[in-house]
């Protein structure tokens, strides 16, 4: 028996290191745990197989640092996993060699999305990466060596010290080397992590400085011919890349507010309606998996009101109108008005959309807007 | 007793220079209460007074000394209770001027010695506290002297502590201050020098009588008010309360109206009987208004009924207390109140928040305006929100400040009175060290920080009375503010011209710092009528996102927004901007408002 979902994520959370700024779920070395780990994702995935589609649009393998995974393991991985249209495998620049490249291009990936984050040695430091710029450089040019044709570039701006001319550099950094996809986040100082501690402050106090920021990100990147396709991720417009539509389509599927099933630990699932993020804990994730169990999850149930409103904040992220049809208990409908005579929204045949205004100031605006 | 046997007197002392003390050794010696009932101040009652050590209510006790029957008045303690006190000394001949030997004279002894010559009291000059090391009683005694015009000798040195001198006191009130000298055949007529409210018993007067006799179940009526009741008890307090037949001329007592709000009986009225009226009340009553205004509410919005019937029960002991409902736009529902003085609105806002437990937002206070429009129509503004806008006139009150302050204090204290818009009256050398000023200001200039700069600005040296002398023409103008172009009665100002740009630069300013940041630029303005005095622009947001949004972030990102959404629905609706409530406390608060 099969299911419906057709977008799959994976967790890998092995990291050289760990960056003063993450908050994700990641496990420093344990190289020796790779395989148990790699093990207990292909057990985790026969236990939820039924709910997949037979054909799955898109599977994500993210991290942690994916490609840290120990080669053979990251492999066989791959080859346990359901075939894709579009397999994306996230990596840090130092971990691309042409080996690993030659082993994602063999084992089906068809697009890598690369943690550059800056081109400044300087702010790389401020981050605790362990790339410099010509890592970054030389992982695009062994990833094209392998004939990958989709690779997304990851930046962050906003980081402290980071001038306006530094945010210009590593703009025309990251387009000179024409990647296919674009993320751009600011960077966030996300409460608990070694990096806010360190930096909150001098990021509150820069925050006003760096305010254009974001306008000029969007600037940059639509002038060189990229869609600002969501609020945070830019791709080749089709006449640039012999018509291709290079948006992510497994985050298209979470902005589209599809199903999608999550492996590993810390990952979250999102299926009829039930939410659940698998337990965080290493060892209780291998153990149970290795018992033949399911390991623990936290179950969040989103009743119907919910779902409309994540329909809502999610879709407006987009640059395609939201369809309203359904969602009109989800929306405020004194608050679409206001925000329609600012200028903010506009309502047209297909719906609902941000005007290019209403886009940077889309959070603002989608709270104002739900009901 | 006869009237030549009864002496009536008050003590004048300034806040902690011993009346209370001074009382209860007097309480002692007359064996009024035994050792066993004897409490530390009695004569204060109420937990508050004895806390703040400053009475609120006057009382008045019956000692017996030397076959002599005296009657002790009580008198409020503090500037807002100046009629208060001027009804209380009219009740008697004369008055012990206590001073603080080591302190020497302050400016509420003067004002209030000046009140007690004004009565044509005979006043008996007391040094109290030579017990204190730092006592200096000579120089404490030629300070007395002088300002009574007495000779330095006949002030006598006592400590109201260890009771050295007190018998001499007594001593001094027998020989020293006249008996009353009423007419015990006229009809009669006494005067209501205060009041309190029993539950139970309804308004109970403390009267003075001056003529005739009063006893219990007598029809009687207060002259001024019209007020007509029937006593149900007199009697006099030793401490407690004693029922007596009668009260004659010259005796002192209390009086049991049943009357149950003690509006309808105001202190400085004068009762007489309905079956043989007087025909003249005793001179000197007067209707005292409130002269400070400021808005009290509920913190939170559910507390205003509790509010409400809070302000029921204080009115009934508090005469001078007025209240009427106000709807702010800013602050929701609550009452606009009037007191006497500063001292008055904090002493009902504690009694608020601690006898009946409400967490209250108390508006910076402003005075009372009496305002002829053009359209020649006579108002009186309790709230700037209501200052018509056509004035022809505006009148504001005015004290006469009494300061006094070490003599290297003077510059500063007349730079801050000049800032202040006072008109220096005159100042006299009370010692080789200490001067006495007297400055008429407006009292709209003493009501938010004035006290405060007194005294960082002399030390802490300086001490202060004032006493509302009436209501002049002021060159006062009503600011506005206008957000996004829209008014905000709530936050307008009444300010006199001179200060009105620096006053609405302020408001501005410190508006553009607590508004947040909208989809739009929005203008603060200040204004006198159409003319902007100040502007600053809140420049609009130019970014407001969730920068990442994955499968696993979106209950974290659907929360934030969900909270996002919930703050902007506690934000106030001004046109189409929205302010968060602790901007308007930020302008509007009293407390704020001192930061």
């Amino acid at each position: 028996m099969s299911g419906s979902v057709r977008h799959l994520y994976v967790h890998l959370p092995f990291c050289a290191s760990r960056c003063s700024y993450c908050d994700f779920v990641t496990v420093v070395g344990r190289q020796g745990q790779h395989r148990a780990y790699v093990d207990a994702l292909i057990a985790e995935l026969d236990l939820e197989r039924s709910v997949l589609a037979p054909r799955l649009e898109s599977v994500f393998l993210g991290g942690g640092t994916p490609t840290f995974t120990e080669p053979a393991e990251l492999g066989r991985l791959l080859r346990a996993l359901p075939p894709a249209e579009e397999v994306t495998v996230e990596a840090n620049p130092e971990t691309v060699t042409p080996e690993l490249a030659a082993l994602l291009r063999a084992e089906g990936v068809s697009r890598v999305s690369l943690g550059a984050q800056s081109f400044q040695p300087r702010l790389l430091d401020v981050l605790d990466r362990r790339a410099g710029p010509d890592d970054v450089r030389r992982a695009v040019y062994r990833l094209r060596d392998a004939k990958f044709d989709n690779i997304s570039l990851d930046l962050v701006y906003g980081i402290p010290g980071q001038g306006a001319a530094d945010l210009d550099a590593d703009l025309s950094a990251a387009l000179a080397l024409e990647p296919e996809h674009l993320s751009c986040y600011e960077l966030e100082a996300k409460p608990g992590t070694q990096f806010t501690h360190a930096h909150g402050a001098e990021l509150t106090r820069q925050s006003e400085a760096m305010e254009s920021y974001f306008e000029r990100v969007v600037e940059r990147l639509t002038g060189a011919g990229y869609r600002w396709y969501e609020t945070a991720n830019f791709c080749k417009r089709p006449g640039l890349a012999e018509g291709r539509d290079l948006r992510s389509r497994h985050n298209l599927g979470y902005w589209r507010s599809r199903d999608y099933l999550g492996l590993g630990i810390g990952a979250v699932s999102t299926i009829h309606g039930r939410r659940w993020r698998t337990t965080p804990r290493l060892g209780e994730y291998l153990r149970a998996l290795a018992e033949g169990r399911r390991p623990e999850r936290e179950v969040e149930v989103l009743p119907e009101p919910v779902r409309r409103s994540e329909r809502v904040l999610l879709g407006l992220r987009l640059d395609e109108p939201l369809k309203v049809a359904g969602l009109g208990e989800a929306i405020d409908s004194d608050a679409l008005q206001r925000l329609e005579r600012l200028g903010l929204v506009v309502r047209g045949e297909d719906g609902l959309s941000l005007t290019e205004r209403g886009r940077f100031l889309g959070g603002g605006v989608t709270a104002e807007l739900l009901a | 007793m006869d009237q030549d046997h009864i002496r009536n007197f008050s003590i004048i002392a300034h806040i902690d220079h011993g009346k209370s003390t001074l009382a209860d050794r007097i309480l002692e010696l007359t064996e009024t209460v035994t050792g066993r009932e004897m409490r530390a101040q009695v004569l204060d009652s109420m937990e508050l007074e004895r806390e703040r050590g400053i009475t609120i209510k006057a009382q008045a006790v019956r000692v017996l000394w030397k076959g002599h029957q005296l009657n002790l008045i009580d008198t409020p303690g503090h500037v807002d209770f100046t009629y208060e006190v001027s009804r209380s000394l009219q009740a008697c001949e004369g008055a012990l001027l206590v001073v603080d030997a080591a302190q020497g004279v302050e400016a509420q002894t003067v004002a209030n010695a000046y009140l007690a010559i004004e009565n044509d009291l005979e006043i008996v000059p007391v040094a109290n506290k030579i017990d204190l090391p730092q006592a200096s009683p000579d120089a404490a005694a030629s300070e007395i002297a002088d300002l009574v015009g007495e000779d330095a000798g006949r002030v006598l040195r006592i400590s109201a502590k260890t009771g050295d001198g007190v018998a001499e006191v007594l001593d001094a009130i027998v020989e020293r201050i006249p008996p009353p000298a009423g007419d015990t055949d006229a009809p009669a007529r006494a005067l209501v020098f205060d009041s309190s409210y029993d539950q139970y018993r309804g308004v109970v007067a403390f009267v003075r009588v001056v003529d005739g006799s009063f006893g219990g179940r007598e029809p009687l009526r207060a002259m001024a008010q019209g007020t007509r009741f029937e006593a149900e008890e007199v009697g006099f307090f030793s401490p407690t309360m004693r029922a007596s037949e009668r009260l004659n001329a010259g005796e002192v007592g209390y009086v049991v109206t049943g009357l149950k709000d003690v509006s309808r009986l105001r202190v400085g009225d004068t009762l007489t009987s309905e079956r043989r009226p007087a025909a003249e009340p005793l001179p000197g009553y007067k209707d005292v208004k409130p002269t400070v205004f400021a808005g009290l509410f509920p913190t939170d919005s559910d507390d205003y009924p509790d509010l409400r019937d809070a302000l029921e029960k204080l009115k009934l002991n508090d005469a001078a207390l007025f209240y009427e409902p106000e709807t702010s736009q800013a602050l929701g529902f609550g009452f606009r109140c009037g007191f006497l003085g500063l001292l008055h609105m904090e002493i009902v806002r504690e009694r608020l928040e601690r006898e009946f437990d409400l967490d209250l937002l108390v508006t910076a206070p402003n005075v009372a305006y009496s305002v002829l429009t053009k359209a020649g129509e006579e108002v009186e503004v309790h709230n700037p929100a209501e200052m018509p806008r056509e004035i022809e006139r505006v009148e504001e009150p005015y004290i006469r400040a009494s300061i006094i302050v070490p003599k290297d204090y003077v510059g500063p204290v007349m730079e801050l009175n000049t800032e202040r818009r006072g008109r220096f009256d005159h100042m006299e050398y009370l010692s080789e060290e200490r001067v006495h000023l007297e400055y008429e200001l407006p009292l709209a200039e003493i009501v938010l920080d004035y006290y405060d700069q007194l005294k960082s600005r002399t030390r802490g040296y300086a001490s202060f009375d004032y006493d509302v002398i009436g209501f002049r023409e002021g060159d006062l103008t009503r600011v506005d503010v206008l957000i996004a172009g829209e008014p905000v009665d709530a936050l307008s100002l009444i300010v006199h011209r001179d200060g009105a740009y620096a006053r609405g630069r302020a408001l501005v300013d410190r508006l553009r710092e607590e508004i947040p940041r909208q989809f739009f630029d929005v203008p603060v303005q200040a204004a006198i009528g159409s003319r902007v005095i100040a502007r600053e622009t809140i420049k609009a947001k130019r970014k407001d996102v969730l920068a990442k949004c994955y499968g696993g972030d979106i209950t974290r990102k659907r929360k934030l927004l969900e909270k996002q959404k919930a703050g902007k629905r506690r934000m106030k609706q001004v046109g189409a901007v929205e302010v968060p409530q602790e901007a308007f406390l930020a302008v509007l608060n009293l407390d704020g408002g001192k930061k």
